[in-house]
């Protein structure tokens, strides 16, 4: 670990990545440098095909880079194989998305208790963790109600719930409300705040203004570049 | 990390049935390849048993360390028997009993065997009847057991007595019961005093002439020789044909198993220096027991392969269903992924899911397959035999299937790229 990343727990140097589309090569970042720091809440802005879905997907380690480095918590992601891959997400990342993505024939608990499970935690600990945490995203009486039967609301909320079980370091979200109306989107948001402020790191991907308005950091995106950061 | 590379195998069976519990009609159909699949391989291996041991079971009552010498008509006397009204002369003599007993001390016992049709009359009863001379030895090598009276016995012979022994069957035939003994029974124009009543042979299909199928009759054999000599009449389609036999059959019991063989081939031998013609034939029951054990080898490949067949397109049922869940569930093994979940815990959930229902598939199939031989035995009289191993087997064949044809889908379902598969809709 070299000091330029020493205290982000997320550091992208000189990051590409490259698609082959046909004969042609499509440059879906094209040199990314990066740093977030702890407790960041940071949302990345930009129209579509501006790369900022590309770029979750490397930040979540869905990916890799083409070319540069990418630092994770002082871990080395370029270098990784898939099972490491696999093991980092497992460690250090939660994942919200815009459809929720909650197996339907789980109940919230087993939903929730999803990432103990591949943790090798035993049943009996790791129901108890998802009651708790059903509880703190209140939901506490819905825990063996199946995704189908609660609201798109409740959804998220069981998500965000799912994406704090394995107490990850950053919780990477990709427009969380975007199928939620104003109103429960900003519950939704008010719950993303509360937990920025209890200290983890949360990065978002949106275009709407209202929302990136939560995040301390917003980092404006266009054709595969970084156009400028706002800080707050 | 010892932790994380835990399969969970419990949880992962637990979660295969739930999931194969959501489409309950499909996994039962699905099962059904399976089921049938292990049920046709019991069946028919149990039939396959039940038959050959019942063959093997009419082998082994003819005797193990026996040998049987049979007459047979040459083939050159059939043709001229056609032709012409002529007396064919074939078969064993009195003396080849001798001389085998003689030539050969690893003998321990013969019966000769005389066979001569005769209209037999007990009270106002008549029927055919097939009156077999033989020896007391005779009632000891097939050891049949004595159902009334007595059998032959060697004071029978030595004084020539016109005595009778009737089977079960035959008795049966002739109304003769266990008060019958004593009485006279009339064969020809000789009279018997019926002195026993023996255990009748039961099925009798092996293709082996077993004197003991019809209303039989055993009287001693020099008795038989005296009152109705040697020459037969037969009248066929209006020509009549004679023929001069002295014994039909001859059974010699050796000492040993080891015996069999080496003397078999001795006695053939011995019988061509004194017959100019092949009128006999030495079959030798081991031997036929070796090859029955042989033929039944090679029905159970030909059945094995049979159920072996329908097990694979039980197989290719399953595979071809799970590659259908697979692409249904490529959200899920998004998420799965994206959670952190490596691609052999993915295999891993697959293919537990296919094992669980191929196993319950192969369970309920036992089940199928242990019914379905009993009511073979029940409704048609089948002997089956439904063996330990063929369960066993069946079990592992089905839970082989499941890891064989689950593993191509599971192993599709790793290998998916997240973000592709979260993005399936």
């Amino acid at each position: 670990m070299t000091e330029a990343h020493s205290n982000g727990v997320v550091v992208l140097e000189d990051v590409r990545k490259t698609y082959l589309m046909g004969s042609e090569q499509v440059h879906a970042l094209a040199g990314i440098s990066l740093k977030i720091e702890p407790g960041v809440f940071c949302a990345i802005m930009g129209p579509s095909g501006s790369g900022k879905s590309t770029l979750l997907n490397l930040l979540g380690c869905l990916d890799r880079p083409t070319s540069g480095k990418y630092f994770l918590a002082g871990n080395d992601v370029s270098k990784l194989n898939d099972d490491e891959l696999s093991e980092l997400r497992l460690k250090y990342l939660g994942f919200v998305f815009q459809s929720f993505n909650l197996i339907p024939q789980l109940t919230v608990r087993e939903n929730i208790a999803l990432p103990l499970f591949y943790l090798g935690w035993d049943a009996a600990k790791s129901a108890a963790r998802a009651v708790e945490l059903a509880e703190m995203v209140g939901l506490g009486n819905r825990i063996n109600h199946k995704p189908s039967e609660l609201s798109g609301g409740q959804q998220q909320r069981v998500a965000i719930a799912r994406a704090l079980a394995n107490d990850p370091k950053i919780i990477l979200a990709d427009e969380p409300t975007g199928n939620l109306d104003s109103a429960t989107g900003e519950q939704v948001m008010e719950l993303l705040k509360s937990l920025n402020e209890s200290g983890k790191t949360i990065i978002m991907v949106t275009h709407e203004p209202d929302i990136a308005a939560y995040a301390g950091r917003r980092i404006h995106m266009r054709d595969g570049h970084v156009e400028y950061i706002e800080n707050v | 990390m010892f932790k994380l590379e835990r399969l969970r195998l419990r949880q992962n069976i637990e979660l295969g049935i739930k999931n194969l519990m959501l489409h309950k009609l499909r996994s039962s159909l699905t099962m059904l390849g399976i089921v049938f699949g292990v049920a046709s391989v019991i069946a028919m291996l149990s039939i396959g048993e039940g038959a050959s041991k019942e063959a093997l079971e009419q082998i082994r009552k003819l005797g193990s360390r026996n040998i049987i010498i049979t007459s047979i008509k040459p083939v050159e006397d059939r043709q001229a028997a056609a032709t012409t009204s002529f007396m064919s002369v074939y078969g064993l003599y009195y003396e080849d009993e001798q001389r085998i007993r003689e030539a050969f001390p690893q003998v321990v016992a013969t019966a000769p065997i005389k066979l001569i049709r005769k209209e037999g009359r007990l009270f106002e009863r008549a029927l055919e009847l097939r009156v077999v001379g033989t020896t007391p030895e005779w009632f000891e090598l097939v050891k049949r057991r004595i159902v009334a009276g007595r059998p032959l016995l060697p004071r029978d012979i030595d004084k020539s007595s016109p005595v009778v022994v009737l089977t079960e069957y035959g008795a049966r035939r002739l109304l003769a019961t266990e008060e019958t003994i004593g009485q006279l029974l009339r064969i020809g124009r000789d009279y018997f005093e019926v002195v026993g009543i023996v255990q009748s042979e039961e099925g009798g299909s092996s293709g082996i002439q077993m004197p003991d199928q019809e209303v039989d009759a055993y009287i001693p054999i020099n008795v038989a020789k005296q009152r109705f000599g040697d020459i037969f009449t037969l009248v066929t389609s209006g020509s009549r044909e004679m023929e001069r036999v002295e014994l039909h059959q001859l059974i010699v019991e050796t000492a040993t198993n080891e015996d069999v063989e080496p003397t078999a081939a001795g006695i053939s031998a011995m019988l061509q220096r004194f017959h100019k013609k092949v009128d006999y034939r030495v079959d030798i029951p081991l031997a036929l027991l070796r090859q029955a054990e042989a033929t039944k080898r090679t029905f159970n490949i030909v059945l094995g392969s049979i159920a072996g067949i329908s097990l694979l397109v039980g197989g290719i049922g399953i595979m071809n269903i799970m590659l259908a869940n697979v692409t249904e569930r490529t959200r899920e093994i998004g998420i799965r992924r994206a959670i952190g979940a490596k691609r052999k815990q993915i295999v891993i959930q697959f293919l537990v899911e296919t094992v669980v229902l191929s196993t319950i598939g192969g369970f309920i199939g036992i089940l199928l397959g242990v019914a379905i031989p009993l009511a073979v035995t029940y409704l048609a009289k089948m002997p089956t035999v439904v063996t330990l191993w063929s369960l066993l087997l069946s079990v592992g064949i089905s839970m082989s299937v499941g890891v064989i044809f689950g593993l191509y889908p599971a192993i599709r379902a790793s290998n998916l790229d997240p973000i592709e598969a979260l993005r399936h809709e």
